[in-house]
């Protein structure tokens, strides 16, 4: 019955996981899955349009989801479509999220004219545009680091103005309101709109007839495209020879008329927006199907990766993974009340599923990247909650006592968490600059000194348990409290070697690409107290001068040590690994330290207050408690 | 385990000597360098944002108390990085030597922390050892010397012979002192009359002070002395005036400084002498040549990929002529030195490389290699004799450690 219970609870999860991964189904007569899918290259990668109007909407508004004008929930794909091809309807779409209050008065906007009192369209402050760009440029002179909130408010809704221009600019001529019959009447005309293009009366501009100047006008529209554009969607012609060679609209239809040959990608996207602006379904899936085909047999690997990471977005394993770490974690914690067998299995079940879950996704982003997993701050944040995770997972293997489980859920929902509000600047699947562009490197040194971040939080986190149960539930028996701290104890040894090889490592790297072993740089620094910090606590295990409680200390501010060199040195802004800058997660920080602090200010409590150790022992507690500050149950040697 | 049994002995000398043995043995005086340490990284990764790199180098780690300004005096605040370094090590010897007995509990041990005297031992070398110069190169354009980043040297150059220029180059440092140099290739001596270690140079106006320099182009021009500068992207610009004395009479005094473009040139004897101040260099018996730079960036990105030079390698005994690829991550190691691709200029014209020459390079590479295999192999000796434990009692499970 009991094991019938654990085994339903897994079984449901694993079914709700199947569900979230079932191919996404779109309740439109327009084929968005097929649109979604569509590949173009932006910022040096090849990705789906899914992703550029996935990661677009996050930049604007910190979500993906969107409301139509007319309150629906739309799609992302039927928001990017309304952007490229409807242009004056998407301006009503409310995707500017502005909360600074002096930004809303420079724009003369009042927090209930948006959606949520944030959200804003950009039609309800166009004429504030100039205004915007102007505080912009102030505020771009300015050291990014030295920017106030009201200057760093500006130029991000300044940038976010910027991209959903560049977007449109993609695929249709900015301010030409009839850019589409345009081009198909060039495509009716195009052998006279080339001919009168290269006589050389158009050339030099006079006398030339009003057709003429008509093509002309359109030429130079298609080179203001080429130029504004954020997307390059026509695909490289079969005679390239670099492989990324991928156009804008734009310059391919500029070569158009230079050479009266129409691309066909360049000629579907136009009949695509046609379809769209004009709601015919049959023609906009006929159109996606035939791109799709087509862009098959010409690049079957960037389209297959198109293809399974536009399935990938639709999925959100990691949120998915959110939700399960949650629920392991209360029926873990649950477990120690009450059926600690049944329930017990059941989180390391939900904790297992989880795991398999992320593992996938991140998987699926190697494969994506062709690099290993962590490639930045956001793929660092998926690694640490999965390697602390997969300990966690060792840990309940061999002790049983759903301790792996609640931390496995807590460290694996907070490291995901950390990871969405890292997700907010962008596309996390980004090119690596030239220095970091070295898969050895990423795969040895970074991987290493990730684990070891992981195994650093993992050993203090479980010494949060330790002193939290101990301190304020009766749960903490002489058992438990024994297999925490030596769980503890050989997480630290763990975190001890990889943090030490991670950043010998990486001293080498830097030898290779720098010309010197150790450069005290602010990451090298942050990565070597890490290490001194997991050293300080096995000596002093080692040397006798720490038993369980110290040892649990000593753990917990192991986690501020790495709190602060995994962000806090980023937000210095000196040093050659400040790539990963970051300002406004300062804060939480500070709150995050604030809290590891109080947690070593209780375990500071005198033993014989532990309502554990009170009621186990209460006369050796009070005793040895006070007198020596030793636990009531010594470590073995 | 803090404290090694000695033999009993009950004198006077032998007790303080256990006493100062005990101390640098013991885990206590560990932790607690071990936590200076933390506190000195820590505080000199604060500093970077105002001090930049080099003086937080110079100021934390490479010093052995690090002071404070309380006002206007110096305070030693702290025990600086050699002395915190120094004692670790003392302490970690003393631990070695005194405790070594070979055990295979303890192999693991012995050899991380082996590897970690080695790693130690490999740092100090490379900050007494380490020279760093950068070479730039125009497309097309051979070198076969490195120029210093900081120090500057007077170059005396005799081109009467139109096929060989003979250098006699002065240290930066012989300058700034009193004596005059003699050099049995000079037919004169250099008498150093100012030094100013960074200065700006200006065109001399119709009033002013009067002009020290008597000859060349140096009484055309106004030197004034600036404060010397720390910070990493600014470099101080030396100022020299020097006299050049014959056997019977003066040649002028000279103003010198790399700040002037071309150098300045006067016959004594019918030889044709040049006169320059310039970053000091450092002759390779090769030479390179560069024959593309390259700056890949991703397509329709700014954000760059890769940067590479193609060089020639040549020697004058025509040993070695080939061509050499410096990349990111792929730097040259050649007689001695090594080439890292570290800039740029001109719109991708012209590479900067830094050269190294650092004879303890190896080093940390083999103290990495024992730390790693010596970590490895105490934690999986741990892991084994756990899981073994784990399985045969499993109502009281052992310690891991």
């Amino acid at each position: 019955m009991k094991t019938r219970f654990s085994t339903l609870v897994v079984l449901g999860a694993v079914a709700l996981v199947a569900f979230t991964l079932r191919p996404p189904r779109y309740t439109s007569d327009f084929d968005l899955a097929g649109f979604s899918g569509l590949p173009t290259l932006v910022n040096g990668r090849v990705k789906p349009l899914d992703t550029v109007a996935r990661t677009s909407l996050l930049m604007l508004q910190g979500r993906q989801r969107v409301v139509a004008p007319d309150g629906r929930t739309a799609t992302a794909a039927e928001w990017l479509l309304d952007l490229f091809y409807r242009p004056a309807h998407a301006d009503e779409y409310q995707v500017f999220e502005i909360v600074h209050p002096d930004v809303l008065a420079l724009l003369n906007l009042a927090p209930g004219d948006g959606a949520g009192q944030k959200r804003f369209a950009i039609r309800q402050f166009t004429s504030h545009l100039a205004e915007l760009e102007r505080q912009a440029r102030l505020a771009d002179a300015a050291e990014s680091a030295e920017r106030t909130p009201f200057q760093r408010a500006v130029v991000q809704l300044r940038d976010g103005v910027l991209l959903y221009q560049h977007l449109q600019s993609s695929v249709m001529a900015p301010g030409v309101d009839t850019f589409l019959t345009e081009l198909a009447q060039l495509e009716q005309n195009l052998p006279a709109a080339v001919a009168a293009l290269r006589s050389p009366e158009t050339g030099q501009g006079h006398g030339s007839s009003p057709e003429a100047k008509g093509w002309l006008a359109l030429g130079r529209a298609f080179t203001v495209m080429d130029g504004y554009a954020y997307l390059r969607v026509v695909p490289p012609p079969p005679t390239a020879t670099a492989p990324n060679a991928w156009r804008t609209i734009g310059e391919t239809w500029s070569a158009t008329l230079a050479s009266g040959q129409i691309d066909p990608a360049a000629r579907a996207y136009a009949a695509l927006g046609r379809a769209w602006r004009d709601a015919k379904p049959v023609e906009f899936n006929r159109e996606v199907q035939a791109l799709h085909e087509q862009l098959a047999a010409a690049l079957p690997v960037p389209m297959r990766k198109a293809g399974l990471e536009a399935r990938f977005n639709a999925a959100e394993p990691f949120y998915t993974a959110m939700a399960l770490y949650v629920a392991a974690f209360l029926l873990a914690i649950f477990s120690w009340l009450k059926w600690p067998d049944t329930l017990g299995r059941a989180a390391f079940g939900l904790v297992g599923l989880a795991f398999v879950l992320t593992t996938a996704g991140i998987l699926a982003r190697m494969w994506l990247e062709a690099r290993p997993p962590v490639t930045n701050l956001y793929s660092s944040a998926l690694f640490v909650g999965w390697g602390a995770v997969a300990l966690c997972l060792v840990l309940e293997y061999f002790f049983r006592n759903a301790i792996g489980s609640v931390t496995a859920g807590l460290i694996g929902f907070g490291a995901l968490l950390i990871a969405h509000h890292l997700s907010l600047g962008g596309d996390t699947l980004e090119m690596m600059r030239a220095v970091l562009d070295s898969n050895f490197w990423l795969a040895t040194h970074v991987v290493t000194i990730t684990v070891g971040y992981s195994a650093t939080f993992l050993a203090g986190f479980l010494a949060i348990l330790y002193i939290l149960r101990g301190v304020g539930t009766r749960t903490l028996d002489r058992t438990t409290a024994d297999a925490l701290a030596r769980m503890i104890y050989g997480i630290v040894c763990f975190a001890t070697l990889f943090s030490l090889v991670g950043t010998v490592l990486g001293g080498i790297w830097a030898d290779q690409s720098w010309g010197r072993f150790w450069g005290w740089d602010p990451k090298e620094n942050g990565a070597l107290l890490i290490v001194i910090w997991n050293a300080i606590i096995l000596h002093a295990r080692m040397g006798g001068y720490v038993q369980q409680r110290g040892l649990a200390v000593l753990a917990v501010a192991g986690n501020i040590v790495t709190a602060w060199s995994w962000f806090g040195v980023n937000m210095l802004g000196v040093g050659l690994h400040s790539y990963g800058f970051m300002g406004a997660a300062f804060w939480w920080l500070i709150v995050f330290v604030g809290s590891q602090l109080a947690i070593m200010l209780i375990a500071g409590l005198p033993l014989a207050k532990w309502r554990s150790f009170a009621r186990l022992n209460p006369t050796t507690s009070r005793r040895r408690g006070d007198a020596t500050g030793a636990l009531v149950v010594p470590l073995p040697r | 385990m803090p404290t090694p049994t000695l033999p009993a002995d009950s004198s006077r000398p032998a007790r303080a000597w256990r006493a100062i043995h005990g101390f640098f043995l013991s885990f206590k005086l560990t932790i607690v360098l071990l936590a200076f340490s933390m506190v000195l990284v820590f505080a000199a990764t604060l500093d970077q944002v105002n001090l930049g790199i080099w003086t937080v180098q110079a100021k934390y780690f490479r010093s052995f108390v690090v002071y404070g300004n309380v006002g206007p005096i110096a305070v030693p605040l702290f025990p600086g990085g050699y002395l915190v370094g120094g004692l670790l090590m003392l302490n970690l010897v003393a631990a070695y030597v005194s405790r070594f007995a070979f055990v295979w509990r303890k192999a693991g041990i012995l050899l991380a922390h082996f590897g970690l005297i080695l790693l130690l031992i490999g740092e100090l070398l490379s900050g007494l050892w380490q020279e760093d110069f950068h070479l730039r190169l125009n497309e097309g354009e051979t070198r076969n010397y490195a120029e210093s980043y900081r120090d500057y040297e007077l170059a005396l150059i005799d081109t009467t012979d139109a096929k060989v220029d003979d250098v006699v180059a002065i240290p930066e440092a012989m300058l700034s002192g009193k004596a005059a140099v003699q050099h049995p290739k000079l037919p004169f001596r250099v008498v150093p009359k100012i030094f100013y270690p960074n200065s700006v140079l200006q065109m001399r106006g119709p009033e002013g002070p009067a002009a020290i320099a008597t000859a060349g182009i140096g009484p055309g021009i106004l030197a004034a002395p600036q404060p010397e500068t720390y910070r990493p992207n600014e470099t101080n610009l030396p100022t020299a005036f020097v006299e050049l004395l014959a056997p019977d009479r003066s040649l002028g005094i000279y103003l010198v400084s790399p700040q002037l473009d071309a150098p300045q040139q006067f016959t004594f004897e019918g030889h044709t002498w040049r006169l320059a101040m310039r970053r000091r260099r450092v002759y390779q018996p090769y030479a390179l040549t560069l024959l593309k730079f390259s700056h890949d960036r991703y397509a329709g990105t700014e954000i760059p990929k890769n940067f590479s030079s193609r060089l020639r390698l040549t020697t004058p005994d025509g040993r070695d002529d080939r061509e050499v690829l410096i990349s990111m991550n792929n730097p040259l190691r050649y007689g001695g030195l090594t080439f890292y691709q570290a800039g740029f200029e001109n719109n991708d014209r012209t590479t900067v490389l830094q050269v190294v020459r650092n004879p303890s390079w190896i080093l940390p590479y083999v103290a990495c290699a024992l730390m790693s295999l010596g970590l490895l192999l105490q934690f999986g000796i741990h892991l084994i004799k756990f899981v073994r434990r784990r399985r045969a009692v499993v109502v009281t499970p052992p310690a891991l450690a």
